[in-house]
């Protein structure tokens, strides 16, 4: 109960604490927010079903390129929304359905690779994607006739949206489907043993993963209003991936952290310029050294560490 | 036709330095469970550090390799396993996956910053001259590169087939316990296939960059196409990585020319999709019993 009022507070006052800042920081907490769902996805596929997947940020580009047309298109940002999802769980199945059939890191080279080939579909592909030039002046969503401009009314609705999507991966967490991915992270032989078809929940989480990502891919679309392939290539993926790792995956809450780091630590480290990817790099490299279980892990290893 | 020809030499000769690089990746996956991600940047890094030596330095090409490998078995070889892999390989293959890809952006970065984004040229190992074959034009170049990486491979499959150490290493793939037991010393033999992927990726790097041009980008790709072709080909097999590298190397030279150039970098995937989906041990592989 405590936790839950903690949690409570945290969602409110999230949801207010951005009026107090500019418009550049609003756009900060709206893409943590963004990065949020498409981590929560993630940690699905990572931190739940035990799968390496480097192409989020591709499910991430196929949500946001198909909100773009759609909406461009003329359809409602309500009709877009489940258009992005659905189509990247399709995706994520037909992708997911040969590389898991195998071992089981092979997951992580198809998604690889997965992510360049969407990379150049959306480079090459003008007459869909406008190729390098992108897809500019995609509208401001639109609910029930009211037209979504301000930068703070865009973060509170993509803030609601967050958090639902948080709510429905904590339902699914917790029903036999969630066990069952559980199971098959901590042993898939033993999951198998007992009748659960790891390959089928496996495939599913991914797929739902997938899902995950194309909404985030909506909601960053008409967050920047404009697209290019450039965000959506392997560099991406591989920030998400780091996000749900350095939270701490398999944890519910891991994400937010992550998603804290991948966007705030950037913005913190212009002071060392040029520098900056390079010292986030060997950062990286220290914490899985010292905390392989991200910084959800840490009371647990300072506890551990006595 | 013989547009076709060359392609195809050329492909090849691209090939089988992916096949080089594959090898490196296969022998690190088999001997300790490591997925390098860096491996791109472990071609990079030694490119670099030949310029260095060529440049500033003022040696002559061989010496300057002969310079690299040195640097390149200590930092690449020892330095990477005992600093990187050491102490997170008992955390599982996820972590360490992690942290070869921050020691990626790393190693890239830092050479951005040192060198800047640059495009630099690289010496060939071989003259300019054209071979003359039946009216196609073969670059000497080409021919020696596929000489060379198809002899080290070779080569390197009968140092594991062959030697009493060759075959330690393998017997610690395959069971390190039972290697114990029989008197091998398991963390020796890791440690030499740690060697052997430093030198092999210092090799890949003097074949491969006067083509590629030394840029600190350029393991990107490098490094992708090494792991599918250690996939496709089989990877439980030395000589499944030659073929595998040079089917994707030949393959992307016929797409680039005859079907659209800007798909070219597809067709890696497409082919590790299909040997996946129809032959997952690789096409030159033997299927793996799965361990409980």
């Amino acid at each position: 109960m405590m936790r839950f009022l903690l949690i409570a507070a945290a969602v409110i006052a999230i949801y207010f604490l951005p009026a107090g800042l500019k418009n550049y920081g609003i756009y900060i907490v709206t893409l943590w927010s963004v990065y949020v769902i498409a981590g929560m996805g993630l940690n699905l596929t990572v931190g739940y079903a035990g799968q390496i997947s480097l192409g989020q940020a591709a499910f991430w580009g196929i949500g946001a390129y198909t909100t773009a047309i759609a909406l461009k298109a003329g359809l409602p940002f309500l009709a877009a929304l489940p258009l992005a999802a659905l189509l990247c769980f399709g995706v994520g199945l037909l992708l997911g359905f040969p590389a898991l059939r195998v071992q089981h890191h092979y997951l992580a080279f198809a998604t690889l690779g997965f992510n360049i080939l969407v990379y150049l579909v959306l480079r090459n592909e003008d007459w869909l994607t406008g190729g390098s030039f992108g897809i500019n002046n995609i509208a401001e969503p639109t609910l029930l006739g009211w037209r979504i401009s301000r930068p703070l009314d865009f973060f509170q609705f993509t803030w609601i949206a967050t958090v639902a999507m948080g709510v429905l991966m904590a339902l699914l967490l917790r029903s036999p489907w969630g066990r069952a991915f559980a199971a098959l992270r901590d042993n898939p032989i033993r999951a198998e043993s007992v009748g659960i078809d790891t390959t089928f929940y496996t495939l599913l989480a991914f797929a739902i993963g997938a899902a995950y990502a194309g909404v985030a891919g909506a909601f960053f679309a008409c967050l920047v209003g404009f697209i290019e392939p450039a965000p959506f290539g392997v560099n991406t993926s591989l920030s998400m991936l780091l996000m749900v790792i350095a939270g701490g995956s398999g944890r519910f809450f891991g994400p937010a952290i992550g998603a804290m780091i991948v966007v705030l630590i950037p913005e913190w480290l212009r002071f060392a310029a040029e520098w900056y990817l390079a010292i986030f790099g060997v950062m990286i490299v220290v914490m899985m050294v010292w905390l392989p279980g991200g910084i959800l892990s840490l009371p647990e290893r300072l506890r551990g560490a006595k | 036709m013989t547009d076709f020809l060359q392609l195809i030499v050329s492909g090849t000769a691209t090939g089988a330095c992916y096949a080089l690089a594959a090898l490196g990746f296969t022998l690190l996956w088999q001997a300790s469970g490591t997925i390098n991600f860096a491996l791109g940047e472990m071609v990079m890094l030694p490119a670099f550090i030949m310029l260095f030596f060529i440049g500033p330095a003022g040696l002559p090409l061989p010496l300057a390799f002969a310079a690299t490998l040195v640097v390149s078995l200590i930092i690449l070889g020892a330095g990477f396993k005992r600093l990187v892999v050491d102490p997170m390989i008992r955390h599982g293959v996820i972590p360490l996956v992690i942290a070869t890809l921050g020691l990626s952006i790393a190693l890239k970065q830092t050479v951005r910053i040192v060198y800047s984004a640059q495009v630099y040229t690289f010496p060939s190992i071989f003259s300019e001259t054209l071979l003359s074959l039946g009216g196609a034009k073969l670059s000497v170049s080409d021919v020696g590169t596929v000489v060379i990486a198809g002899g080290l491979v070779l080569a390197l499959q009968a140092f594991l087939n062959g030697t009493l150490t060759g075959r330690a290493m393998q017997a610690v793939a395959q069971n390190r316990d039972a290697a114990v037991v029989l008197g091998i010393n398991a963390e020796r033999m890791v440690l030499y296939a740690f060697l052997v992927n430093a030198g092999l990726a210092a090799t890949t790097a003097l074949l491969v960059t006067p083509v590629y041009l030394a840029k600190f980008d350029m393991g990107d790709t490098l490094g992708l196409k090494a792991f599918y072709a250690a996939i496709i080909g089989g990877f439980n097999n030395s000589r499944g990585a030659l073929l595998g590298g040079i089917l994707v190397g030949v393959l992307e030279n016929l797409v680039g020319a005859y079907i659209s150039p800007g798909y070219k970098e597809g067709v890696a995937l497409l082919l590790f999709l299909g040997v996946i989906l129809f032959k997952p041990e690789g096409l030159l592989g033997k299927a793996e019993e799965r361990k409980v």
